[in-house]
C-alpha cells in the first residue's frame, strides 16, 4: 500500500535552549541545542504527535530526503510516510538527533562555550533518563503536551519505555521495537569491546583528538565491525555471504579472502568516516546504564508501577543481540502492573537490523496498531 | 494457535453468551488461543473485562490489534511461563482443548495463572459423531469440521471423559452449559448436547 510515497523533501530545523540541563550524572550544559525534523501536520488539539526515538547510530533524519541530496533518504522511510504503517497523513512525526549526538545537537564536536574549544572528552555521559529529559524540554517547545505515541527501536525502544516512566501523563501509547528493559552481561561485553577498539587508537588522544587533527578510525571502524555482526544473524550471514571468496582461490596473507571480510571492513570503513568516536563511547554507555529496575531493588515490576501507556511491543526471533525473551521480560512486567498490552514475536531472519526492514508482517502489526491510535483522536 | 485456523469466529458464537453470563463486569481474563480477539471484543462489550489474549498465528495477531484486543503472541504448548500465578480472575481455552498437544499441563497451567478456568469443546459424545462411527465413518460436522487426515483435533472427548478428567486432575467443576447451536441442552447432554463449556477450579 502506497510503500513507495515519500514524504518528499524535508529540512533539519533547530531548537536551542538556554536553560542549564542537569544530567543524571552531575553534570550541567550550560546551554545546549537539538537538531529535529518533522513530517505531517500537527492537528488542532496538538493529539497527534508521535517521537521517534533513534537507536545507536541513528539521528534526526528518519523520513524523506533533502533538496539537495535526494539519495539522503530517512534511516525509517519505510515506516513512516503517507500511507505508511504511521501515516503522515494523520500523524505529525517528529525525529531528533539526541544530546551528545555527532549529527547537529550538541555533542563532543560541539564547541564548549565557555573554553572556546570542542567538548570533546569533557562532555558529559548522558544517560536514557537525560534524553527523554531533553526530548520532553523539545515537546514544550512545540507546545505538545502529551504525545500520541512514543516509539523507537533498540536504544531507542529505552528511551520509549522511559518515557512511559518519567511522564507517564505524557505518552498515551509506547511502542518498544527490538528492545530490553536492560542490557545482559554478554551485551555489556561487547559495547565494552568496541569501547576498547575506541579508547587504545593511538589517535583516540584521550577524546580530544579534533585538537590533534585527527580521527580514531581504526578503533572507531573494528568498533562498528564488531557490531555490525551481532546485529546480524548467523542464518542471514550464511545466506549472504556464506563462504564465497572474492576471486577464486585462497590468497595465503591476510588480505580479504572471504566476501564477509571485505563486507565488514567496507561498512567499518563507512561508518568511521562520518561517525563520531565520542559519540559513539556515550552511546554505548547509555545503552550499558539503562536500567529502570535498578532502583527497585532489581524489580522491574515496581519499576513500571508508575506506567500508565499502552504498550506495542515487538522482537524479532533472529535476534540475539536484544533477544525476544528481554522483550518477553518486559511484556511480564507491564502485564503485572494490569497495563494494556500487545506483543508480537516477527519471523525474519535479519537479526537485530530487522527492525529497520521492511517486513510484511512486521509492517501490518505496527499499521494495525497506529491505526487504532488514529482511530482514538479521529473518533 | 494454528487450531483457530476455523478463524471466522464471529461474536455469535453460541459459547461466546455462555462464557459472558459467567464473567462478571471488570474481571481480568486471559483467552487462550484467542484467534482473531472475537470473544475478547465481545466479553469487552459485555462485560467490560480486562482482557488478554494468547495466539500464535501472525494473521491471528494482526486481526486481534484491529480488533483492539491486548494479544501476546505465544505458544501454548510451551507452557504459560510468561504469565504470573494468580494474575487472572478467568483463564479461557474456548474450542482449542481438543487441539492441544500437551492437555494435561496446560489444563493445570490454567489454574497455576487463573482464580477459574472455562473451557469449551466440541462434545465427541454427541449422537451425530455416535452415528457417524456406528456407520463406520469418522465424524464430520459443524463443530467438527475436519476430515481425519487434516483435522487438528487430536484430544477429542466426551462429556463424560473431561468430567473424569477433572476429578482425577483435582479440578472442581463449578458450572456446565450444554448446547446444540443456541438451544441449550438440559437432558441426557452426553448424547444430545454438540457443545460443551465449563467452568472450574482447583479442588481444595
Amino acid at each position: 500500500m502506497n510503500a513507495s510515497n515519500s514524504i518528499g523533501i524535508v529540512s533539519a530545523q533547530h531548537a536551542h535552549f538556554n536553560t542549564p540541563f542537569s544530567c543524571k550524572s552531575g553534570a550541567v550544559l550550560p546551554s545546549y541545542e537539538l537538531v529535529y525534523e518533522t513530517y505531517g501536520t500537527l492537528n488542532s488539539d496538538k493529539s497527534n504527535a508521535v517521537l521517534v526515538c533513534h537507536a545507536l547510530s541513528g539521528h534526526h533524519h528518519v523520513a524523506g530526503y533533502y533538496a539537495d541530496d535526494l539519495k539522503n533518504v530517512g534511516w525509517w522511510d519505510t515506516m513512516i510516510g503517507p500511507g505508511k504503517p504511521i501515516d503522515t497523513e494523520k500523524f505529525f512525526v517528529i525525529g531528533l538527533n539526541n544530546l551528545g549526538g555527532c549529527h547537529g545537537s550538541t555533542g563532543p564536536i560541539s564547541i564548549n562555550p565557555a573554553t572556546g574549544k570542542p567538548y570533546g572528552a569533557s562532555f558529559p555521559v548522558v544517560t536514557v533518563e537525560d534524553w527523554v529529559e531533553s526530548q520532553a524540554h523539545l515537546a514544550d517547545k512545540l507546545g505538545i503536551n502529551q504525545f500520541a505515541a512514543v516509539l523507537g527501536g533498540s536504544l531507542g525502544g529505552m528511551q520509549a519505555l522511559q518515557w512511559s516512566l518519567a511522564y507517564p501523563g505524557r505518552v498515551r501509547h509506547v511502542l518498544a521495537i527490538a528492545s530490553a528493559p536492560r542490557l545482559t552481561a554478554q551485551n555489556i561485553a561487547f559495547n565494552d569491546v568496541a569501547r576498547n577498539a575506541i579508547l587504545t587508537d593511538p589517535d583516540f588522544y584521550g577524546g580530544n583528538y579534533y585538537e590533534h587533527g585527527v580521527v580514531p578510525t581504526r578503533g572507531l571502524r573494528l568498533a562498528r565491525m564488531l557490531g555490525h555482526i551481532t546485529y546480524l544473524s548467523n542464518d542471514a550471514m550464511a545466506d549472504k555471504f556464506g563462504r564465497g571468496l572474492r576471486s577464486d582461490k585462497y590468497s595465503y596473507s591476510y588480505d580479504i579472502d572471504f566476501e564477509i571480510e571485505s563486507y565488514l571492513r567496507y561498512q567499518g570503513d563507512k561508518f568511521a568516516a562520518y561517525f563520531d568516536a565520542n559519540t559513539y563511547l556515550l552511546m554505548t554507555k547509555a545503552l550499558d546504564y539503562f536500567d529502570p529496575a535498578r532502583e527497585y531493588n532489581d524489580d522491574l515490576n515496581k519499576a513500571f508501577a508508575a506506567a500508565r501507556a499502552n504498550f506495542l511491543v515487538l522482537s524479532f526471533t533472529t535476534d540475539w543481540r536484544f533477544a525476544p525473551e528481554r522483550s518477553r521480560a518486559i511484556v511480564k512486567a507491564l502485564l503485572h502492573n494490569r497495563l494494556k498490552v500487545s506483543y508480537a514475536e516477527i519471523t525474519s531472519t535479519h537479526g537485530h537490523d530487522s527492525f529497520l526492514m521492511q517486513h510484511t508482517h512486521y509492517h501490518n502489526v505496527m499499521r494495525a496498531y497506529f491505526d487504532n491510535i488514529a482511530s482514538e483522536f479521529t473518533a | 494457535m494454528s487450531t483457530h485456523d476455523h478463524s471466522t469466529l464471529t461474536a455469535t458464537r453460541p459459547d461466546f453468551a455462555a462464557i459472558a453470563a459467567w464473567i462478571p463486569p471488570g474481571a481480568s481474563v486471559l483467552d487462550l488461543g484467542c484467534g482473531d480477539g472475537s470473544l475478547l471484543r465481545y466479553l469487552q462489550g459485555t462485560s467490560k473485562v480486562q482482557g488478554y489474549g494468547v495466539e500464535i498465528s501472525d494473521d491471528n495477531i494482526v486481526a486481534c490489534i484491529q480488533n483492539q484486543v491486548n494479544v501476546i503472541q505465544g505458544d501454548l504448548e510451551s507452557g504459560l511461563s510468561g504469565f504470573e500465578s494468580n494474575a487472572f480472575d478467568y483463564v479461557i481455552l474456548s474450542q482449542t482443548l481438543q487441539a492441544t498437544r500437551h492437555t494435561e499441563p496446560l489444563m493445570q497451567e490454567m489454574l497455576r495463572v487463573g482464580r477459574e478456568g472455562i473451557v469449551s469443546f466440541p462434545n465427541f459424545g454427541y449422537w451425530r459423531n455416535r452415528m457417524n462411527i456406528l456407520q463406520g465413518n469418522m465424524p464430520v460436522s459443524e463443530d467438527l469440521p475436519y476430515q481425519w487426515y487434516d483435522t487438528p483435533n487430536i484430544h477429542l472427548c466426551t462429556l463424560h471423559d473431561f468430567e473424569t478428567f477433572c476429578h482425577d486432575n483435582k479440578m472442581t467443576i463449578l458450572d456446565r452449559r450444554v448446547m446444540t447451536g443456541d438451544s441449550e441442552i438440559k437432558l441426557l447432554p452426553n448424547l444430545l448436547g454438540s457443545t460443551a463449556v465449563y467452568r472450574f477450579k482447583r479442588a481444595v
